[in-house]
C-alpha cells in the first residue's frame, strides 16, 4: 500500500506542472492590455511603460511563468485587477460555499441514486426498472441551467416554498436557513449525476449478482435479502467509489452555471464575474485551484479504491 | 444448340426464423437497431429537428413571415398572439422564428467540433496504444493534464480570454475534449494487441500505419461510434450552457442556449415563461433523442457492451 501511495503521489507532480503551464499559456494568449484598468487613462504613458517594465511585463514568457509559479507556490496569488483585493481572500470566502454546494449535490445524488440502482438491478426489467431507466435518460438530457430555471419558476415563483437566490437571508441566518437556500441549487446541480450514478450502480450490481459467490450464497440457502444487501451490495458498491473522481470536473464546472442562476456567491460566481471583468489574476487562481481539486479528488478516489479492492494495488 | 442451365433457378424460400441466413455485420446492426423502439423514436425526432433546422428560412417565410432578426418595434416582450405565436424577445424579435433557426448553429457546432476532435483523439490514441512505451506515457500524461480541468469553467475562461466567437468556442471544445476518444482508442488497442488475429497479422509482417488502419481501428470502431454519438449530446449541452452565460454564440445569431439567457431578467423568468421554456425544451428534446440513439447503437453494434 505504501509503495502504491508513493507512486500515485509522484504521478501527480508532472500533471500539476502541466496544468499550471496550460493555465499560464491560455491566460497569456489574451489579446489587448489586461492592465488598462490598473492604471486608468490619465497615467503618463512613459511612466506606465516604466512601471510595466519594472513589473516584468516585457520579460520572456518562460521567465514570467517561473516567477508566477514560485510566487503562487509560496501562497501569494496576487491581487484582483478589478477590486485590488488579495485573490486568496476572495477564494477563502468563496471556496467553502462551493464545496458545500458541490458536496451536498454529490451526497444527495448518491443517497437517491444508489437505492434506485440497487432496486432496478434486483428487479431487472420490472416496471420500476423501466421507470428508473427513463428517469436516468431524462436526467442526463436536461441541461442543468434549464433545470435550475424550471426549479426557480415552479418552486420559488409559482409556489414560493424556496428562496430564489443567495446563500442566506440578508443579515444572517442559521443552519436551516442556509439549508433552505441550498436545496434548489444542490438538487439541480446534482440531477445529471444522480441519473448517471443510478445507471452505474445498476450495472455494477447486475455484474456482481452474476458472480459465483452470489450463486454460492444462494445455493447454501442464505435469505435473498441478505444475499443482496450483504454479499452483493458491498462488492457492487466498490466501483461507485470511482464516481467521486469522475464527477468532480462536472460538478465544479456545473457550479459556474448554477451559481450564476441562483446568485450563489461561490467559486463559480467568482469565476463568472472574473470572466466578465477580464480579471486575469482571479481567473488564473480559480482555474488552477479547480484543477488541483480535481487532481486531489482523483487521488483520494484511487486510494479509497485501492483500500477497498486490494487487486488494484498490484496491477 | 442452346446451352440450358443445368441448375434450376432456386425459388427463394421465406425465412423461417431457424435456418442460418447469410447476413453482413452491417445488416445485423441495422436489424438490431430497428428493433429498439426508443432508438427509432429518437432517430425520427432528431431527423425532424434537423429538417426544421435546414429548412428554417423556408418554413418561417412561408408561415409566419418574420425574418430571423426582424424587429417588430411595437411588440417588445409581447405575449403570445396570432401575430407572434410564442411572443417576442427583449428586442422585439419573433420567438417562434428564432426557435426554428436556433437548432442550426447548435447542431452544426456540435457535429462539427465532435468530428474534429474525434479524428484528433483517435489519431493520438492510436499512436499511444500502438507504440506504447514512452510515447504512450507522454501522451497519456497530456490527457491527464487536460482532463484535470472542469470542462465548463475552463471552456468559459478560454472563450472569454480569446473573445466570444464561434471559432473560439469550437477551439475550446476541441482543446478540452480530444482526450475522451484518445483514451478510448488507446484502451481498445491495448486489449486488441494481445489477441490472436493481431498476433497473426504481425507474424505476416503487417506493421505501422497499415496495422492500425486495417486491423486495429476497425475492431475498435463500435465503442467509438457510440461514444461519438453521446459526445454530440454532451457538446450540445455545453454549447447551450456557454451561450446561456453569454460566452458561446453571440447575438443576433439565435441558438437555444442564448435564447434562454432572456431568462436572466427576473421579470422575464417570472412572468414570461413562453420566452424561455420552448428553447429549453428543444435542447432537452434534442439531447434526449441523441441519447436514445446512442443507447440503441450501443446495443446494436456490440451486445456485449450492454449495461
Amino acid at each position: 500500500m505504501g509503495r502504491y501511495l508513493m507512486r500515485r503521489l509522484l504521478q501527480t507532480i508532472p500533471i500539476l506542472l502541466g496544468v499550471s503551464i496550460v493555465v499560464f499559456i491560455i491566460i497569456h494568449s489574451a489579446p489587448g492590455d489586461p492592465y488598462a484598468y490598473l492604471f486608468g487613462p490619465r497615467v503618463d504613458p512613459t511612466l506606465r511603460a516604466r512601471l510595466m517594465e519594472e513589473m516584468g511585463f516585457n520579460d520572456p514568457l518562460p521567465v514570467q511563468y517561473i516567477r508566477w509559479f514560485t510566487t503562487t507556490i509560496s501562497g501569494n496569488l496576487g491581487y484582483s485587477i478589478r477590486t485590488q483585493e488579495p485573490v486568496i481572500d476572495m477564494m477563502a470566502r468563496a471556496l467553502p460555499r462551493t464545496l458545500l454546494l458541490t458536496g451536498s449535490s454529490f451526497l444527495l445524488g448518491l443517497a437517491i441514486a444508489i437505492p434506485i440502482g440497487v432496486i432496478s438491478a434486483t428487479r431487472q426489467y420490472s416496471l420500476l426498472d423501466y421507470a428508473a431507466t427513463t428517469f436516468a435518460f431524462m436526467g442526463i438530457s436536461l441541461p442543468s441551467f434549464f433545470a435550475a430555471l424550471l426549479a426557480v419558476y415552479f418552486f420559488a415563483v409559482k409556489l414560493p416554498v424556496f428562496p430564489m437566490n443567495g446563500i442566506h437571508t440578508p443579515g444572517g441566518g442559521g443552519f436551516w436557513d442556509v439549508l433552505h437556500h441550498l436545496a434548489l441549487p444542490a438538487i439541480t446541480l446534482g440531477l445529471r449525476d444522480m441519473a448517471s450514478y443510478a445507471r452505474f450502480t445498476r450495472s455494477s450490481m447486475l455484474e456482481v449478482l452474476r458472480q459465483d459467490y452470489v450463486r454460492t450464497a444462494r445455493a447454501k440457502g442464505v435469505a435473498e435479502r441478505i444475499v443482496i444487501y450483504k454479499h452483493a451490495f458491498r462488492n457492487g458498491l466498490i466501483p461507485v467509489i470511482t464516481l467521486l473522481g469522475f464527477s468532480l470536473p462536472g460538478l465544479f464546472g456545473g457550479a459556474v452555471i448554477i451559481e450564476q442562476v441562483f446568485t450563489f456567491p461561490g467559486m463559480g460566481l467568482l469565476t463568472f464575474e472574473a470572466v466578465n471583468n477580464r480579471d486575469y489574476s482571479v481567473l488564473m487562481a480559480t482555474n488552477m485551484f479547480f484543477a488541483l481539486l480535481v487532481i486531489v479528488g482523483n487521488l483520494i478516489a484511487d486510494i479509497l479504491y485501492a483500500v477497498a479492492d486490494p487487486r488494484i494495488r498490484y496491477a | 444448340m442452346a446451352v440450358t442451365n443445368p441448375m434450376p433457378t432456386p425459388t427463394p424460400e421465406p425465412y423461417d426464423g431457424l435456418a442460418p441466413t447469410e447476413t453482413s455485420y452491417g445488416r445485423m446492426v441495422l436489424r438490431r437497431f430497428l428493433r429498439n423502439r426508443m432508438a427509432i423514436v429518437g432517430a425520427i425526432i432528431l431527423l425532424i429537428l434537423i429538417l426544421i433546422s435546414v429548412f428554417a428560412p423556408v418554413i418561417t417565410s412561408a408561415t409566419l413571415g418574420w425574418g430571423r432578426d426582424e424587429i417588430d418595434i411595437r411588440y417588445i416582450r409581447a405575449a403570445p398572439s396570432a401575430r407572434h405565436p410564442l411572443g417576442t424577445d427583449s428586442a422585439g424579435r419573433d420567438n417562434l422564428t428564432r426557435l426554428l433557426y436556433g437548432g442550426r448553429v447548435s447542431l452544426a457546432i456540435a457535429l462539427g467540433s465532435v468530428a474534429v476532435y474525434m479524428v484528433m483523439g483517435i489519431a493520438i490514441g492510436a499512436v499511444a496504444g500502438y507504440f506504447g512505451g514512452w510515447v504512450d506515457n507522454v501522451l497519456m500524461r497530456l490527457v491527464d493534464i487536460i482532463q484535470s480541468f472542469p470542462f465548463l469553467m475552463f471552456a468559459l475562461t478560454i472563450v472569454a480570454i480569446r473573445g466570444p466567437s464561434v471559432s473560439n468556442l469550437v477551439f475550446a471544445i476541441v482543446f478540452l475534449s480530444w482526450p475522451v476518444p484518445a483514451r478510448l482508442v488507446r484502451g481498445e488497442f491495448l486489449s486488441l494487441r494481445e489477441r490472436d488475429f493481431i498476433e497473426a497479422a504481425r507474424a505476416m509482417g503487417v506493421s505501422g500505419f497499415r496495422m492500425i488502419q486495417r486491423h486495429l481501428l476497425p475492431n475498435a470502431m463500435a465503442p467509438l461510434i457510440v461514444n461519438a454519438t453521446l459526445e454530440v449530446a454532451g457538446i450540445i449541452l455545453s454549447e447551450a450552457g456557454l451561450s446561456y452565460l453569454g460566452f458561446g454564440v453571440s447575438q443576433p445569431v439565435p441558438t437555444w442556449g442564448n435564447m434562454l439567457s432572456e431568462a436572466n431578467n427576473m421579470a422575464v423568468l417570472q412572468t414570461k415563461p413562453w420566452t424561455w421554456l420552448p428553447p429549453g425544451l428543444m435542447i432537452f428534446l434534442t439531447v434526449l433523442s441523441i441519447n436514445f440513439i446512442g443507447d440503441g447503437l450501443r446495443d446494436a453494434l456490440d451486445p456485449r457492451l450492454k449495461q
